[in-house]
């Protein structure tokens, strides 16, 4: 049998080290359903989860997966399911139950061309705002995209983290090359791995007020069977976790699941920046694209332009902060992605028209090569 | 009145949550019955309630998992079932009962429905069949019966309705039992033998929903509760393909299905885990 941590060096795919980096996270639920190009994670996962105790099950449709995944976390387990755009769309309605309910979770999104069935086995980054926004009602939402495998592993472990931290669902938003790619994966030894779990209910059980926030903005969880006898709904519900038909619970509850992610901004969002320091123009990307958009900076160095690139780790929330500041100081930016323009549309909206923010997207099934991004500089610089 | 006299205590009081009383069912409506059905099956089955859970969908009786004093979970329309399927595999130690009506467990969640039963998910279904969608107004359902009037077949049903048990039993269900709330001892007992069967287990509460459907169908809810007297015939072991709900003919009722067969988890154990793992577990 083998470990949880799989220590050591290995050669492996985008997907398989997803799963990795979700075992060693300490995640022991999976609700899967088959689609390309995701497969390959709950594959991984069903023959790796019997051996750690954990439990995988491939339900009937991703609506089921997704459901089951939240039940899984409800019973005090860290859970996850895996999927690609049709299955995305999907598990929108259960991601709202995730969100209001405050159930930790993870959703992997190994993006692939559509709209509708599009594009199986090629790759795209069309699925974005449908991360930010799909599910209905306002909401807030934490959305990675790691851009290798190795980034994958890690992203998973603090998509874990981060979930549980902040009880919201965690999508991890990476694309069919990314899932697909094998590369050098570096599995650190078990200790070195920090993982979090959700805080805890504590104290008194009949006092208890299960939406409650804690210190933190965050409500302490109570798990089935622990007896606290708590109500969970996706109705508007106060502290109690009791729907209440109010304009003013409403209110008093969106306040409650935005706010703990937008007072936690500086923990939750990460980005990367490469020769930041003295760029004119700022390439703007993530994911597989973030890859081809640093060989684009590096042509564009050696041709003398100023120009450099800032990698988004976590694209939800946005880094709006850190775009308006360079936007006091650069001549504009380029936002690389493989749909018709997505996160282009935040990097627009927050260099708000102080500097040109252009675009360099393609419709799916391939992605972008360096000297399109040249070109577009080109073009508009 | 005198107002400092105390009301004695309600024999369900520790499993209501009676800070959520008044309820919203409507006068007559039979989901209260059956709930209580159910409350009483769960005492009486002397099953560890602080390791009991109850899932609900969406819709009239979706609103039962909210009056449980359990650990109880109001989920999304249909998804009741996979919601409950996770949480009993995440932690097999659950008794995990659902509570919800027809419209949710067998339109929308149908899929769900027959897959659960399938694998022999150890659940305890409960559905409260008012042959209509309560909550919205009093829609067609896929129970509805043939040319029954509702506010969206107006010159009555075209379609048939399902035959619930049969469903239940074609897809692999181990328990099938149909009570209506005129037979609370009957519909109780089954419950709470349920309760302590190992599987998928689904018992089928007729009930009457005089205000949505009962109304537009010249039935009053005096009218069902005689219609459960006078047309039902109680057949144990009846065939469940015989079950179909002919009010002409009389409706059966009874316990269909009781057999035994390994559940999703036993299954899962023995055939996806290493068996030195079992052996280990078993040791400890």
């Amino acid at each position: 049998m083998n470990p949880a941590v799989l220590t050591g060096e290995h050669f492996m795919t985008g997907d398989v080290a997803c799963a990795e980096g979700a075992l060693a996270a300490g995640c022991r639920f999976f609700g899967g359903y088959p689609i390309t190009p995701a497969t390959e994670i709950a594959e991984h996962i069903s023959a790796r989860m019997p051996e750690l105790g954990g439990t995988f099950i491939q339900m009937e449709d991703e609506i089921a997966a997704m459901a089951s995944v939240i039940g899984g976390s409800c019973a005090g387990v860290k859970s996850m399911t895996a999927t690609s755009g049709p299955g995305f769309s999907l598990m929108m309605e259960n991601i709202g139950l995730a969100v209001c309910t405050e159930t930790p979770c993870v959703v992997v999104n190994v993006q692939r061309a559509g709209p509708s069935t599009g594009l199986p086995t090629q790759g795209a980054q069309g699925d974005m705002l449908q991360a930010r926004w799909g599910s209905h009602g306002h909401y807030e939402i934490i959305a990675l995209a790691p851009s290798s495998p190795q980034e994958i592993f890690y992203q998973t472990i603090r998509a874990f983290n981060l979930s549980e931290t902040y009880r919201v669902p965690v999508l991890i938003m990476t694309d069919e090359m990314v899932g697909h790619l094998s590369e050098r994966v570096v599995i650190p030894k078990a200790k070195a791995i920090k993982t979090v779990s959700r805080p805890r209910a504590k104290g008194r059980k009949d006092r208890f007020k299960p939406f409650e926030p804690g210190p933190n903005g965050v409500p302490p969880m109570a798990i089935a069977g622990e007896g606290y006898n708590i109500h969970v709904t996706g109705l508007t519900h106060d502290e109690m976790g009791y729907p209440a038909m109010t304009v003013e619970a409403q209110a008093k509850m969106m306040a409650q699941l935005v706010g703990k992610i937008r007072r936690n901004l500086d923990d939750i969002i990460s980005t990367e920046g490469y020769e930041l320091e003295d760029a004119e123009i700022v390439i703007v990307s993530y994911g597989v694209s973030a890859r081809t958009s640093l060989a684009a900076v590096e042509e564009a160095r050696g041709e003398g332009i100023k120009a450099g690139l800032l990698k988004l780790n976590t694209v939800w929330p946005f880094p709006e902060d850190q775009i308006r500041a360079l936007s006091e100081r650069v001549k504009g930016f380029i936002t690389v992605e493989i749909n018709l323009g997505q996160i282009h549309l935040e990097v627009e909206r927050c260099a708000c028209g102080k500097v040109p923010a252009l675009l360099a997207g393609h419709p799916g099934g391939t992605i972008i090569p360096p000297d399109r991004v040249i070109e577009i500089l080109k073009e508009g610089f | 009145m005198n107002q400092d006299k105390k009301q004695p205590g309600h024999p369900l009081d520790g499993l209501l949550r009676t800070d959520r009383i008044p309820h919203i069912w409507c006068p007559g409506c039979g989901i209260g019955t059956a709930f209580s059905s159910c409350l009483i099956a769960m005492k009486e089955s002397q099953m560890d309630l602080q390791k009991t859970v109850m899932v609900s969908g969406i819709g009239c009786s979706g609103r039962g998992a909210g009056y449980a004093n359990v650990d109880s979970y109001h989920t999304t329309h249909g998804r009741a079932i996979p919601f409950a399927t996770g949480m009993k595999l995440a932690n097999p130690e659950l008794n995990v009962v659902v509570f919800s009506g027809d419209g949710d467990l067998f339109a929308i969640g149908g899929n769900h429905f027959i897959h659960a039963a399938r694998r022999n998910v150890d659940l305890t279904v409960v559905c409260v069949n008012n042959f209509n969608y309560g909550m919205t107004g009093g829609q067609v359902a896929a129970t509805t019966p043939y040319l029954a009037r509702t506010t969206t077949t107006p010159a009555g049903n075209p379609e048939p309705a399902f035959n619930l048990p049969l469903l239940a039993y074609a897809s692999g269900a181990t328990y099938v039992a149909r009570w209506t709330i005129l037979h609370t001892r009957d519909l109780t007992e089954s419950i709470q033998e349920a309760f302590l069967r190992h599987g998928f287990s689904f018992i089928e509460v007729l009930a009457p929903c005089p205000i949505n459907y009962g109304r537009r169908n010249k039935e009053k809810a005096l009218d069902t509760m005689r219609v459960y007297q006078e047309q039902t015939l109680i057949k144990n072991d009846a065939h469940p393909s015989e079950l179909d709900i002919d009010f002409d003919r009389g409706i059966i009722l009874g316990k269909f299905v009781d057999v035994e067969r390994p559940t999703c988890s036993e299954r899962y154990d023995d055939t996806c885990r290493p068996k030195e793992l079992m052996e280990e577990e078993k040791a400890a």
